[in-house]
Protein backbone atom coordinates (compact mmCIF):
# COMPACT_ATOMS: atom_id res chain seq x y z
CA UNK A 1 0.00 0.00 0.00
CA UNK A 2 3.05 1.94 0.27
CA UNK A 3 3.14 2.87 -3.10
CA UNK A 4 -0.70 4.30 -3.44
CA UNK A 5 -0.21 7.70 -5.26
CA UNK A 6 -2.35 10.43 -5.21
CA UNK A 7 -4.52 8.26 -7.84
CA UNK A 8 -5.81 6.10 -4.75
CA UNK A 9 -8.93 8.10 -4.67
CA UNK A 10 -10.31 6.55 -7.51
CA UNK A 11 -10.82 3.58 -5.36
CA UNK A 12 -13.31 3.11 -3.66
CA UNK A 13 -12.13 2.08 0.16
CA UNK A 14 -14.24 -1.06 1.45
CA UNK A 15 -13.94 0.04 5.14
CA UNK A 16 -15.82 3.21 4.71
CA UNK A 17 -18.97 2.41 2.27
CA UNK A 18 -20.30 5.64 3.47
CA UNK A 19 -20.90 7.71 0.53
CA UNK A 20 -17.47 9.68 -0.06
CA UNK A 21 -17.94 12.88 -1.74
CA UNK A 22 -17.86 11.55 -5.46
CA UNK A 23 -15.72 13.18 -8.12
CA UNK A 24 -16.16 14.36 -11.79
CA UNK A 25 -13.82 11.58 -12.86
CA UNK A 26 -10.93 11.88 -15.53
CA UNK A 27 -9.45 15.08 -13.31
CA UNK A 28 -6.46 17.18 -14.46
CA UNK A 29 -4.36 15.70 -12.31
CA UNK A 30 -3.54 13.42 -14.74
CA UNK A 31 -1.38 15.50 -17.47
CA UNK A 32 -3.33 14.11 -20.09
CA UNK A 33 -2.55 15.29 -24.10
CA UNK A 34 -4.51 18.84 -23.73
CA UNK A 35 -5.59 18.10 -27.76
CA UNK A 36 -8.01 15.43 -25.81
CA UNK A 37 -11.05 16.95 -25.06
CA UNK A 38 -13.86 15.48 -22.54
CA UNK A 39 -15.85 13.73 -24.35
CA UNK A 40 -19.25 12.46 -23.04
CA UNK A 41 -19.34 9.62 -21.12
CA UNK A 42 -20.13 6.08 -22.39
CA UNK A 43 -19.33 3.74 -19.98
CA UNK A 44 -19.52 5.13 -16.01
CA UNK A 45 -18.35 2.45 -13.69
CA UNK A 46 -19.92 3.34 -10.60
CA UNK A 47 -17.92 1.89 -7.01
CA UNK A 48 -18.65 -1.83 -8.41
CA UNK A 49 -17.97 -4.72 -6.47
CA UNK A 50 -18.24 -8.18 -8.74
CA UNK A 51 -18.40 -11.57 -6.10
CA UNK A 52 -17.93 -14.60 -7.59
CA UNK A 53 -18.93 -18.15 -6.47
CA UNK A 54 -16.45 -20.94 -7.18
CA UNK A 55 -16.94 -24.58 -7.43
CA UNK A 56 -14.49 -26.99 -6.99
CA UNK A 57 -11.37 -24.79 -5.33
CA UNK A 58 -11.19 -26.75 -2.37
CA UNK A 59 -7.64 -27.27 -0.57
CA UNK A 60 -6.70 -30.92 0.49
CA UNK A 61 -7.48 -30.54 3.78
CA UNK A 62 -10.96 -29.45 3.04
CA UNK A 63 -11.45 -32.38 0.50
CA UNK A 64 -13.64 -35.20 2.15
CA UNK A 65 -14.94 -38.52 1.24
CA UNK A 66 -18.64 -39.21 1.04
CA UNK A 67 -18.76 -39.40 4.81
CA UNK A 68 -18.01 -36.10 5.61
CA UNK A 69 -20.37 -34.85 2.96
CA UNK A 70 -22.82 -36.44 4.37
CA UNK A 71 -21.98 -34.83 7.58
CA UNK A 72 -21.71 -31.61 6.24
CA UNK A 73 -25.31 -32.05 4.78
CA UNK A 74 -26.44 -33.16 8.55
CA UNK A 75 -24.87 -30.34 9.99
CA UNK A 76 -26.19 -28.00 7.63
CA UNK A 77 -22.59 -26.58 6.44
CA UNK A 78 -22.03 -24.97 2.97
CA UNK A 79 -19.93 -27.15 0.73
CA UNK A 80 -16.26 -26.31 1.47
CA UNK A 81 -15.50 -26.78 -2.53
CA UNK A 82 -17.99 -23.67 -2.98
CA UNK A 83 -15.49 -21.10 -2.53
CA UNK A 84 -16.14 -17.01 -3.40
CA UNK A 85 -13.64 -14.81 -4.65
CA UNK A 86 -14.23 -11.19 -4.48
CA UNK A 87 -12.75 -10.04 -8.17
CA UNK A 88 -13.48 -6.30 -8.18
CA UNK A 89 -13.74 -4.24 -5.19
CA UNK A 90 -15.07 -1.23 -5.41
CA UNK A 91 -13.74 0.04 -8.71
CA UNK A 92 -15.11 3.35 -10.39
CA UNK A 93 -13.60 5.53 -13.06
CA UNK A 94 -15.61 7.20 -15.85
CA UNK A 95 -14.66 6.64 -20.05
CA UNK A 96 -15.23 8.82 -22.41
CA UNK A 97 -16.40 8.54 -26.04
CA UNK A 98 -13.04 8.72 -28.51
CA UNK A 99 -10.83 7.28 -25.66
CA UNK A 100 -8.74 3.73 -25.32
CA UNK A 101 -8.23 2.83 -22.33
CA UNK A 102 -5.63 -0.15 -21.66
CA UNK A 103 -5.84 -2.38 -18.57
CA UNK A 104 -3.11 -3.71 -16.98
CA UNK A 105 -2.43 -5.81 -13.75
CA UNK A 106 -1.22 -9.06 -13.18
CA UNK A 107 -3.04 -12.15 -13.57
CA UNK A 108 -5.81 -12.39 -11.00
CA UNK A 109 -5.84 -9.11 -10.55
CA UNK A 110 -9.75 -9.07 -11.77
CA UNK A 111 -8.87 -7.49 -15.38
CA UNK A 112 -11.23 -10.04 -17.57
CA UNK A 113 -14.15 -9.66 -14.65
CA UNK A 114 -13.79 -6.37 -14.75
CA UNK A 115 -14.16 -6.16 -19.04
CA UNK A 116 -16.72 -8.83 -18.49
CA UNK A 117 -18.98 -6.67 -15.73
CA UNK A 118 -18.76 -3.53 -18.03
CA UNK A 119 -20.14 -6.04 -21.07
CA UNK A 120 -23.19 -6.68 -18.50
CA UNK A 121 -22.44 -10.47 -18.48
CA UNK A 122 -21.66 -10.77 -14.54
CA UNK A 123 -24.30 -8.76 -12.17
CA UNK A 124 -22.42 -6.38 -10.16
CA UNK A 125 -22.66 -7.81 -6.38
CA UNK A 126 -22.58 -3.86 -5.34
CA UNK A 127 -22.43 -0.88 -7.17
CA UNK A 128 -23.40 -0.50 -10.68
CA UNK A 129 -22.22 0.05 -14.51
CA UNK A 130 -24.44 2.45 -16.35
CA UNK A 131 -23.14 2.38 -20.36
CA UNK A 132 -24.45 3.86 -23.25
CA UNK A 133 -25.72 1.15 -25.97
CA UNK A 134 -24.67 -2.45 -25.61
CA UNK A 135 -20.84 -2.77 -25.10
CA UNK A 136 -19.82 -5.60 -26.48
CA UNK A 137 -16.90 -8.49 -25.59
CA UNK A 138 -14.25 -9.09 -28.42
CA UNK A 139 -14.30 -12.68 -27.90
CA UNK A 140 -16.18 -15.40 -29.37
CA UNK A 141 -14.13 -18.09 -28.77
CA UNK A 142 -16.57 -19.80 -26.69
CA UNK A 143 -18.86 -20.29 -29.44
CA UNK A 144 -17.12 -22.21 -31.75
CA UNK A 145 -16.47 -25.47 -31.65
CA UNK A 146 -13.15 -27.25 -32.76
CA UNK A 147 -14.48 -30.26 -34.37
CA UNK A 148 -15.92 -27.98 -37.10
CA UNK A 149 -14.77 -26.68 -40.09
CA UNK A 150 -13.55 -22.98 -40.70
CA UNK A 151 -16.38 -22.92 -42.59
CA UNK A 152 -18.99 -24.13 -40.28
CA UNK A 153 -17.12 -21.92 -37.34
CA UNK A 154 -17.24 -18.32 -39.22
CA UNK A 155 -20.85 -18.92 -39.74
CA UNK A 156 -21.42 -20.10 -36.33
CA UNK A 157 -19.59 -17.31 -34.61
CA UNK A 158 -20.87 -14.60 -36.76
CA UNK A 159 -24.60 -15.98 -35.96
CA UNK A 160 -23.44 -15.82 -32.35
CA UNK A 161 -22.54 -12.45 -32.40
CA UNK A 162 -26.18 -11.44 -33.73
CA UNK A 163 -24.89 -10.67 -37.60
CA UNK A 164 -28.34 -11.14 -39.59
CA UNK A 165 -27.37 -13.63 -42.73
CA UNK A 166 -27.20 -10.45 -44.93
CA UNK A 167 -24.34 -9.34 -42.99
CA UNK A 168 -23.10 -12.80 -42.63
CA UNK A 169 -22.65 -12.97 -46.59
CA UNK A 170 -21.28 -9.44 -46.48
CA UNK A 171 -18.61 -10.64 -44.09
CA UNK A 172 -17.42 -13.97 -44.67
CA UNK A 173 -15.13 -13.42 -47.45
CA UNK A 174 -13.18 -10.43 -45.71
CA UNK A 175 -12.76 -12.53 -42.69
CA UNK A 176 -11.54 -15.42 -44.41
CA UNK A 177 -9.05 -12.68 -46.21
CA UNK A 178 -8.04 -10.98 -43.15
CA UNK A 179 -7.66 -14.11 -41.31
CA UNK A 180 -5.02 -15.60 -44.15
CA UNK A 181 -5.75 -19.01 -43.54
CA UNK A 182 -6.62 -19.80 -47.11
CA UNK A 183 -8.14 -22.99 -47.80
CA UNK A 184 -7.93 -24.32 -44.47
CA UNK A 185 -11.31 -23.04 -43.93
CA UNK A 186 -12.92 -26.17 -45.12
CA UNK A 187 -10.51 -28.65 -42.86
CA UNK A 188 -11.58 -28.59 -38.87
CA UNK A 189 -10.48 -26.46 -36.22
CA UNK A 190 -8.83 -28.90 -34.60
CA UNK A 191 -6.43 -29.65 -36.91
CA UNK A 192 -5.29 -25.73 -37.09
CA UNK A 193 -1.98 -24.74 -35.52
CA UNK A 194 -2.99 -22.49 -32.56
CA UNK A 195 -1.24 -19.14 -34.42
CA UNK A 196 -4.05 -19.92 -37.23
CA UNK A 197 -7.06 -20.75 -34.63
CA UNK A 198 -5.99 -17.18 -33.10
CA UNK A 199 -6.25 -15.69 -36.41
CA UNK A 200 -9.73 -16.93 -37.62
CA UNK A 201 -11.01 -16.22 -34.32
CA UNK A 202 -9.63 -12.56 -33.67
CA UNK A 203 -10.93 -12.28 -37.46
CA UNK A 204 -14.62 -13.46 -36.96
CA UNK A 205 -14.81 -11.11 -33.56
CA UNK A 206 -13.86 -8.21 -35.01
CA UNK A 207 -15.80 -8.43 -38.18
CA UNK A 208 -18.70 -6.21 -36.17
CA UNK A 209 -19.32 -2.39 -35.44
CA UNK A 210 -19.43 -2.26 -31.40
CA UNK A 211 -20.27 1.04 -30.05
CA UNK A 212 -17.97 0.02 -27.03
CA UNK A 213 -15.67 -2.30 -27.50
CA UNK A 214 -13.91 -4.85 -24.99
CA UNK A 215 -10.89 -6.71 -26.12
CA UNK A 216 -9.35 -9.21 -23.87
CA UNK A 217 -5.71 -10.71 -24.73
CA UNK A 218 -7.15 -10.81 -28.40
CA UNK A 219 -3.99 -9.96 -29.55
CA UNK A 220 -1.46 -12.86 -27.88
CA UNK A 221 -1.03 -15.03 -30.67
CA UNK A 222 -0.06 -15.08 -34.27
CA UNK A 223 3.07 -13.64 -35.68
CA UNK A 224 4.50 -10.11 -36.75
CA UNK A 225 2.40 -9.67 -39.76
CA UNK A 226 -0.59 -10.47 -38.47
CA UNK A 227 -0.04 -8.62 -35.10
CA UNK A 228 0.66 -5.47 -37.25
CA UNK A 229 -2.41 -5.90 -38.91
CA UNK A 230 -4.79 -7.01 -36.30
CA UNK A 231 -3.31 -3.30 -34.90
CA UNK A 232 -4.67 -1.71 -37.70
CA UNK A 233 -7.98 -3.09 -37.59
CA UNK A 234 -8.60 -2.11 -33.75
CA UNK A 235 -7.26 1.56 -34.30
CA UNK A 236 -10.13 1.41 -37.13
CA UNK A 237 -12.43 -0.32 -34.93
CA UNK A 238 -11.47 2.53 -31.82
CA UNK A 239 -12.54 5.35 -34.24
CA UNK A 240 -15.83 3.86 -35.02
CA UNK A 241 -16.30 2.35 -32.23
CA UNK A 242 -15.98 5.50 -29.86
CA UNK A 243 -14.54 3.51 -26.70
CA UNK A 244 -12.30 0.94 -26.43
CA UNK A 245 -11.24 -1.39 -23.33
CA UNK A 246 -7.85 -3.14 -23.97
CA UNK A 247 -6.95 -6.09 -21.59
CA UNK A 248 -3.25 -7.49 -22.71
CA UNK A 249 0.22 -8.45 -21.01
CA UNK A 250 2.44 -7.60 -23.57
CA UNK A 251 2.74 -3.73 -22.83
CA UNK A 252 4.10 -2.62 -25.84
CA UNK A 253 0.58 -2.69 -27.60
CA UNK A 254 -1.08 -1.10 -24.91
CA UNK A 255 1.32 1.60 -25.16
CA UNK A 256 0.93 1.90 -29.01
CA UNK A 257 -3.11 1.64 -29.44
CA UNK A 258 -4.04 3.19 -25.83
CA UNK A 259 -4.70 6.74 -24.65
CA UNK A 260 -5.28 6.19 -20.95
CA UNK A 261 -4.41 2.84 -18.40
CA UNK A 262 -5.83 1.83 -15.56
CA UNK A 263 -3.75 -0.26 -13.31
CA UNK A 264 -5.54 -2.56 -11.33
CA UNK A 265 -4.04 -4.57 -8.26
CA UNK A 266 -6.11 -7.20 -6.52
CA UNK A 267 -9.52 -5.92 -7.33
CA UNK A 268 -8.78 -2.53 -6.85
CA UNK A 269 -7.69 0.93 -9.02
CA UNK A 270 -3.69 1.06 -8.20
CA UNK A 271 -3.54 3.95 -10.68
CA UNK A 272 -5.21 5.32 -13.28
CA UNK A 273 -3.91 8.06 -16.33
CA UNK A 274 -1.87 8.76 -18.90
CA UNK A 275 0.16 5.38 -20.66
CA UNK A 276 3.86 6.35 -20.09
CA UNK A 277 3.49 7.43 -16.88
CA UNK A 278 0.77 4.37 -15.02
CA UNK A 279 3.23 1.58 -17.15
CA UNK A 280 6.54 3.14 -15.53
CA UNK A 281 5.26 2.81 -12.32
CA UNK A 282 3.37 -0.56 -13.55
CA UNK A 283 7.19 -2.00 -15.18
CA UNK A 284 8.99 -0.44 -11.41
CA UNK A 285 6.07 -2.76 -9.32
CA UNK B 1 -6.96 8.20 3.44
CA UNK B 2 -8.98 8.80 -0.45
CA UNK B 3 -11.35 11.79 1.16
CA UNK B 4 -8.42 14.19 1.47
CA UNK B 5 -7.50 13.21 -2.28
CA UNK B 6 -10.94 13.25 -3.44
CA UNK B 7 -11.30 16.71 -1.86
CA UNK B 8 -8.24 17.68 -3.95
CA UNK B 9 -9.46 16.24 -7.56
CA UNK B 10 -12.76 17.87 -6.61
CA UNK B 11 -11.10 21.23 -6.32
CA UNK B 12 -8.99 20.54 -9.14
CA UNK B 13 -12.48 19.89 -11.57
CA UNK B 14 -13.79 23.16 -10.89
CA UNK B 15 -14.65 22.87 -7.34
CA UNK B 16 -18.44 22.52 -8.20
CA UNK B 17 -20.83 20.88 -6.07
CA UNK B 18 -19.73 17.16 -6.12
CA UNK B 19 -22.32 14.78 -8.53
CA UNK B 20 -23.02 11.60 -8.18
CA UNK B 21 -21.84 8.93 -10.79
CA UNK B 22 -25.89 7.90 -11.06
CA UNK B 23 -26.50 11.62 -11.61
CA UNK B 24 -23.88 12.13 -14.62
CA UNK B 25 -25.50 8.33 -15.78
CA UNK B 26 -28.44 10.23 -15.74
CA UNK B 27 -27.46 13.61 -17.51
CA UNK B 28 -25.73 11.41 -20.52
CA UNK B 29 -28.73 8.91 -20.95
CA UNK B 30 -26.46 5.97 -19.55
CA UNK B 31 -28.06 3.05 -18.65
CA UNK B 32 -27.61 0.24 -16.11
CA UNK B 33 -25.68 -2.61 -18.21
CA UNK B 34 -27.46 -5.26 -16.79
CA UNK B 35 -31.53 -5.22 -17.01
CA UNK B 36 -33.83 -7.88 -17.84
CA UNK B 37 -35.96 -7.15 -20.66
CA UNK B 38 -39.88 -6.73 -20.67
CA UNK B 39 -41.14 -10.06 -21.78
CA UNK B 40 -42.19 -8.83 -25.21
CA UNK B 41 -38.72 -7.26 -26.36
CA UNK B 42 -37.26 -10.26 -25.11
CA UNK B 43 -39.21 -12.89 -27.42
CA UNK B 44 -38.35 -9.93 -30.40
CA UNK B 45 -34.44 -10.72 -29.22
CA UNK B 46 -35.15 -14.79 -29.30
CA UNK B 47 -36.73 -14.15 -33.03
CA UNK B 48 -33.55 -12.03 -34.16
CA UNK B 49 -31.58 -14.87 -32.61
CA UNK B 50 -33.15 -17.54 -34.95
CA UNK B 51 -30.31 -18.51 -37.25
CA UNK B 52 -27.84 -18.71 -34.50
CA UNK B 53 -30.35 -21.11 -32.22
CA UNK B 54 -30.69 -23.49 -35.59
CA UNK B 55 -26.74 -22.76 -36.28
CA UNK B 56 -25.64 -23.56 -32.88
CA UNK B 57 -28.46 -26.28 -33.00
CA UNK B 58 -26.93 -28.27 -36.11
CA UNK B 59 -23.37 -27.58 -35.69
CA UNK B 60 -23.69 -29.37 -32.41
CA UNK B 61 -25.63 -32.17 -33.85
CA UNK B 62 -22.33 -32.26 -37.09
CA UNK B 63 -19.55 -32.10 -34.14
CA UNK B 64 -21.12 -34.77 -31.76
CA UNK B 65 -20.33 -37.73 -34.12
CA UNK B 66 -17.32 -36.07 -35.97
CA UNK B 67 -15.18 -37.84 -33.61
CA UNK B 68 -16.60 -41.85 -33.95
CA UNK B 69 -15.18 -43.51 -37.36
CA UNK B 70 -19.10 -44.37 -38.44
CA UNK B 71 -20.09 -40.40 -38.20
CA UNK B 72 -23.33 -39.21 -39.29
CA UNK B 73 -24.56 -42.81 -39.73
CA UNK B 74 -24.95 -43.21 -35.66
CA UNK B 75 -27.68 -40.93 -35.67
CA UNK B 76 -29.56 -43.92 -37.14
CA UNK B 77 -27.81 -46.62 -35.15
CA UNK B 78 -28.15 -44.99 -31.80
CA UNK B 79 -31.97 -45.64 -32.16
CA UNK B 80 -31.99 -48.66 -34.06
CA UNK B 81 -29.69 -50.38 -31.11
CA UNK B 82 -32.37 -48.29 -28.22
CA UNK B 83 -35.28 -49.94 -29.92
CA UNK B 84 -33.19 -53.73 -30.36
CA UNK B 85 -32.09 -53.76 -26.72
CA UNK B 86 -35.57 -52.96 -25.60
CA UNK B 87 -37.06 -55.51 -27.86
CA UNK B 88 -34.93 -58.01 -26.42
CA UNK B 89 -35.25 -57.24 -22.88
CA UNK B 90 -39.28 -56.39 -22.79
CA UNK B 91 -40.10 -58.47 -26.05
CA UNK B 92 -38.40 -61.69 -25.74
CA UNK B 93 -37.08 -62.19 -22.54
CA UNK B 94 -40.21 -60.87 -20.45
CA UNK B 95 -42.56 -62.05 -22.83
CA UNK B 96 -44.62 -59.01 -22.95
CA UNK B 97 -45.27 -59.43 -26.64
CA UNK B 98 -47.98 -61.85 -25.27
CA UNK B 99 -50.63 -59.56 -24.55
CA UNK B 100 -49.95 -56.88 -27.18
CA UNK B 101 -50.55 -57.44 -30.71
CA UNK B 102 -47.32 -56.42 -33.07
CA UNK B 103 -45.28 -56.13 -30.33
CA UNK B 104 -42.18 -54.67 -31.97
CA UNK B 105 -44.40 -51.53 -33.59
CA UNK B 106 -45.71 -50.62 -29.79
CA UNK B 107 -42.48 -50.78 -28.11
CA UNK B 108 -40.51 -48.77 -30.77
CA UNK B 109 -42.95 -45.88 -30.81
CA UNK B 110 -43.15 -45.45 -27.30
CA UNK B 111 -39.30 -45.93 -27.30
CA UNK B 112 -38.78 -43.50 -29.87
CA UNK B 113 -41.41 -40.93 -28.60
CA UNK B 114 -40.35 -41.11 -24.86
CA UNK B 115 -36.84 -40.57 -25.68
CA UNK B 116 -37.25 -37.30 -27.36
CA UNK B 117 -39.08 -35.86 -24.69
CA UNK B 118 -36.51 -37.65 -22.09
CA UNK B 119 -33.05 -36.42 -23.97
CA UNK B 120 -34.68 -33.10 -24.53
CA UNK B 121 -35.50 -32.55 -20.99
CA UNK B 122 -32.02 -33.78 -20.18
CA UNK B 123 -30.09 -31.71 -22.22
CA UNK B 124 -32.13 -29.31 -21.31
CA UNK B 125 -31.25 -29.18 -17.63
CA UNK B 126 -27.45 -28.73 -18.58
CA UNK B 127 -28.38 -26.66 -21.48
CA UNK B 128 -26.99 -23.22 -19.10
CA UNK B 129 -24.75 -24.82 -16.61
CA UNK B 130 -22.39 -26.26 -19.22
CA UNK B 131 -22.19 -22.77 -21.56
CA UNK B 132 -21.39 -20.94 -18.83
CA UNK B 133 -18.15 -19.73 -20.92
CA UNK B 134 -20.47 -18.78 -23.59
CA UNK B 135 -22.97 -17.02 -21.68
CA UNK B 136 -20.06 -14.70 -20.14
CA UNK B 137 -18.54 -13.78 -22.97
CA UNK B 138 -21.59 -12.72 -25.46
CA UNK B 139 -24.90 -11.04 -25.71
CA UNK B 140 -27.30 -13.56 -26.75
CA UNK B 141 -31.48 -14.32 -24.92
CA UNK B 142 -29.92 -17.22 -23.12
CA UNK B 143 -33.13 -19.27 -23.84
CA UNK B 144 -31.42 -19.49 -27.29
CA UNK B 145 -29.37 -22.00 -25.37
CA UNK B 146 -32.15 -24.80 -24.45
CA UNK B 147 -33.83 -23.90 -27.53
CA UNK B 148 -31.01 -25.12 -29.42
CA UNK B 149 -30.80 -27.91 -27.79
CA UNK B 150 -34.48 -28.48 -28.37
CA UNK B 151 -33.83 -27.90 -31.95
CA UNK B 152 -30.86 -30.89 -31.97
CA UNK B 153 -32.95 -33.15 -30.15
CA UNK B 154 -35.94 -32.46 -33.35
CA UNK B 155 -33.03 -32.71 -35.84
CA UNK B 156 -32.20 -36.54 -34.27
CA UNK B 157 -35.73 -37.14 -34.24
CA UNK B 158 -36.02 -36.87 -37.61
CA UNK B 159 -33.68 -39.74 -37.78
CA UNK B 160 -35.48 -41.50 -35.51
CA UNK B 161 -38.98 -41.00 -36.94
CA UNK B 162 -37.96 -42.04 -40.33
CA UNK B 163 -36.39 -45.38 -38.72
CA UNK B 164 -39.47 -45.74 -36.79
CA UNK B 165 -41.56 -45.65 -40.16
CA UNK B 166 -39.27 -47.86 -41.87
CA UNK B 167 -40.22 -50.43 -39.25
CA UNK B 168 -43.86 -49.74 -38.87
CA UNK B 169 -44.01 -50.72 -42.48
CA UNK B 170 -41.96 -53.65 -41.99
CA UNK B 171 -44.34 -54.93 -39.94
CA UNK B 172 -47.19 -54.78 -42.19
CA UNK B 173 -48.69 -51.98 -40.75
CA UNK B 174 -50.89 -50.29 -43.48
CA UNK B 175 -50.17 -46.25 -44.27
CA UNK B 176 -53.92 -44.62 -43.57
CA UNK B 177 -54.54 -40.51 -44.02
CA UNK B 178 -53.91 -40.63 -40.11
CA UNK B 179 -49.88 -40.58 -41.29
CA UNK B 180 -50.95 -36.45 -41.98
CA UNK B 181 -51.61 -36.12 -38.05
CA UNK B 182 -47.88 -37.20 -37.05
CA UNK B 183 -46.23 -33.60 -37.86
CA UNK B 184 -49.16 -32.41 -35.64
CA UNK B 185 -48.36 -34.40 -32.89
CA UNK B 186 -44.56 -33.98 -33.05
CA UNK B 187 -45.60 -30.11 -33.23
CA UNK B 188 -47.17 -30.63 -29.65
CA UNK B 189 -44.38 -32.82 -28.22
CA UNK B 190 -42.14 -30.24 -29.44
CA UNK B 191 -43.55 -27.12 -27.76
CA UNK B 192 -43.96 -29.32 -24.44
CA UNK B 193 -40.33 -30.57 -24.66
CA UNK B 194 -39.11 -26.97 -25.29
CA UNK B 195 -41.52 -25.69 -22.17
CA UNK B 196 -40.13 -28.74 -19.84
CA UNK B 197 -36.37 -28.05 -21.08
CA UNK B 198 -36.43 -24.30 -20.01
CA UNK B 199 -38.06 -24.72 -16.68
CA UNK B 200 -34.98 -27.66 -16.13
CA UNK B 201 -32.58 -25.36 -17.51
CA UNK B 202 -33.32 -22.46 -14.86
CA UNK B 203 -33.51 -25.27 -12.36
CA UNK B 204 -30.23 -26.72 -13.79
CA UNK B 205 -28.55 -23.61 -13.63
CA UNK B 206 -28.70 -22.85 -9.82
CA UNK B 207 -29.36 -26.49 -8.83
CA UNK B 208 -25.91 -27.79 -9.12
CA UNK B 209 -27.33 -31.46 -8.63
CA UNK B 210 -29.74 -31.89 -10.91
CA UNK B 211 -27.62 -33.15 -13.50
CA UNK B 212 -26.92 -36.32 -11.36
CA UNK B 213 -30.57 -36.95 -10.00
CA UNK B 214 -32.22 -36.25 -13.16
CA UNK B 215 -31.55 -39.68 -15.10
CA UNK B 216 -33.33 -41.40 -11.74
CA UNK B 217 -36.36 -39.13 -12.28
CA UNK B 218 -36.21 -39.84 -16.05
CA UNK B 219 -36.25 -43.30 -15.81
CA UNK B 220 -39.03 -43.55 -13.08
CA UNK B 221 -41.08 -41.16 -15.65
CA UNK B 222 -39.97 -43.80 -18.23
CA UNK B 223 -41.84 -47.23 -16.57
CA UNK B 224 -44.53 -44.78 -15.56
CA UNK B 225 -45.29 -44.07 -18.99
CA UNK B 226 -46.55 -47.55 -20.27
CA UNK B 227 -43.46 -47.61 -22.76
CA UNK B 228 -43.28 -51.41 -22.69
CA UNK B 229 -46.81 -51.89 -21.35
CA UNK B 230 -50.31 -51.06 -22.15
CA UNK B 231 -51.67 -48.91 -18.77
CA UNK B 232 -55.37 -49.39 -19.69
CA UNK B 233 -54.48 -53.17 -19.13
CA UNK B 234 -52.31 -53.06 -16.71
CA UNK B 235 -53.54 -50.68 -14.80
CA UNK B 236 -57.53 -52.43 -14.62
CA UNK B 237 -57.42 -52.97 -10.70
CA UNK B 238 -56.41 -49.81 -10.10
CA UNK B 239 -58.61 -47.10 -8.45
CA UNK B 240 -59.62 -44.89 -11.33
CA UNK B 241 -57.67 -41.62 -9.84
CA UNK B 242 -54.49 -43.16 -10.09
CA UNK B 243 -55.14 -44.86 -13.69
CA UNK B 244 -56.34 -41.47 -14.17
CA UNK B 245 -53.25 -40.00 -13.17
CA UNK B 246 -51.43 -42.05 -15.22
CA UNK B 247 -52.94 -41.57 -18.29
CA UNK B 248 -53.07 -37.77 -18.17
CA UNK B 249 -49.09 -38.04 -17.70
CA UNK B 250 -48.15 -36.23 -21.01
CA UNK B 251 -45.50 -38.85 -21.80
CA UNK B 252 -48.08 -41.36 -21.74
CA UNK B 253 -50.54 -39.07 -23.61
CA UNK B 254 -48.03 -38.17 -26.66
CA UNK B 255 -46.81 -41.95 -26.87
CA UNK B 256 -51.01 -42.87 -27.10
CA UNK B 257 -51.44 -40.35 -29.36
CA UNK B 258 -48.59 -41.91 -31.86
CA UNK B 259 -49.48 -45.19 -31.16
CA UNK B 260 -53.46 -44.34 -32.34
CA UNK B 261 -51.75 -42.71 -35.45
CA UNK B 262 -49.77 -45.66 -36.63
CA UNK B 263 -50.48 -49.20 -35.43
CA UNK B 264 -54.24 -48.40 -33.95
CA UNK B 265 -55.36 -46.62 -37.23
CA UNK B 266 -57.79 -44.40 -34.94
CA UNK B 267 -58.65 -40.74 -34.64
CA UNK B 268 -57.30 -39.55 -31.38
CA UNK B 269 -60.42 -39.49 -28.74
CA UNK B 270 -61.15 -35.87 -27.71
CA UNK B 271 -59.89 -36.73 -24.45
CA UNK B 272 -56.02 -37.26 -26.08
CA UNK B 273 -56.71 -34.01 -27.60
CA UNK B 274 -57.22 -32.02 -24.53
CA UNK B 275 -54.34 -33.86 -22.64
CA UNK B 276 -52.06 -33.06 -25.40
CA UNK B 277 -52.49 -30.03 -26.30
CA UNK B 278 -53.38 -28.78 -22.72
CA UNK B 279 -49.73 -30.02 -21.83
CA UNK B 280 -47.65 -28.40 -24.50
CA UNK B 281 -49.59 -24.73 -24.00
CA UNK B 282 -49.50 -25.23 -19.88
CA UNK B 283 -45.46 -26.05 -20.15
CA UNK B 284 -44.81 -23.42 -22.87
CA UNK B 285 -45.66 -20.39 -20.80
CA UNK B 286 -44.67 -21.79 -17.45
CA UNK B 287 -41.29 -22.75 -18.59
CA UNK B 288 -40.72 -19.45 -20.45
CA UNK B 289 -41.85 -17.41 -17.77
CA UNK B 290 -39.95 -19.15 -15.39
CA UNK B 291 -36.48 -19.08 -17.25
CA UNK B 292 -37.14 -15.22 -18.15
CA UNK B 293 -37.35 -14.37 -14.62
CA UNK B 294 -33.89 -15.44 -14.45
CA UNK B 295 -32.69 -14.02 -17.38
CA UNK B 296 -30.01 -11.33 -16.15
CA UNK B 297 -28.64 -14.20 -13.21
CA UNK B 298 -27.77 -16.51 -15.75
CA UNK B 299 -23.66 -17.18 -15.46
CA UNK B 300 -23.29 -15.67 -12.30
CA UNK B 301 -21.75 -18.61 -11.03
Amino acid sequence: MAELTKESSHVAQEESPAPKPPKTPKPSETPAPPAQELGTPTVIVDNLHIVYKVYGAATDAQKGNAANALMRVLRRQGRPQMKEVHAVKGVSFVARHGEAIGIVGRNGSGKSTLLRAIAGLLPPHKGAVYTDGQPSLLGVNAALMKELTGERNIVLGCYAMGMSPNELREKYDEIVDFSGIGEFVQFPMSTYSSGMGARLRFAISSAKTHDVLLIDEALATGDREFKKRSQKRIKQMRESAGTVFLVAHNLDVIEETCSRVIWLHKGKIKMDGDPTEVLAAYNKA
Amino acid sequence: MSQPDSAVADAQAGGGAPESMAALAARHGLRRAIARPTLPAYLRQLWTRRHFILTYATSRNVSKYSESALGQLWQVLTPLLNAAVYWLMFGVILGQSKHIDNYPAFLITGVMVFTFTQRTVISGAKSVSSNLSLIRALHFPRASLPLAYAVQELQQLAWSMGVLVALILVTREPITWLWLLIPVSLALQMIFNIGASLFMARVGAFVRDTNQLLPFITRTWLYASGVFYSITERTANLPQVLRWALEFNPAAAYIEFMRDLLIYQRFPERWAWITCVFWAVFALIVGFWYFWRAEERYGRG
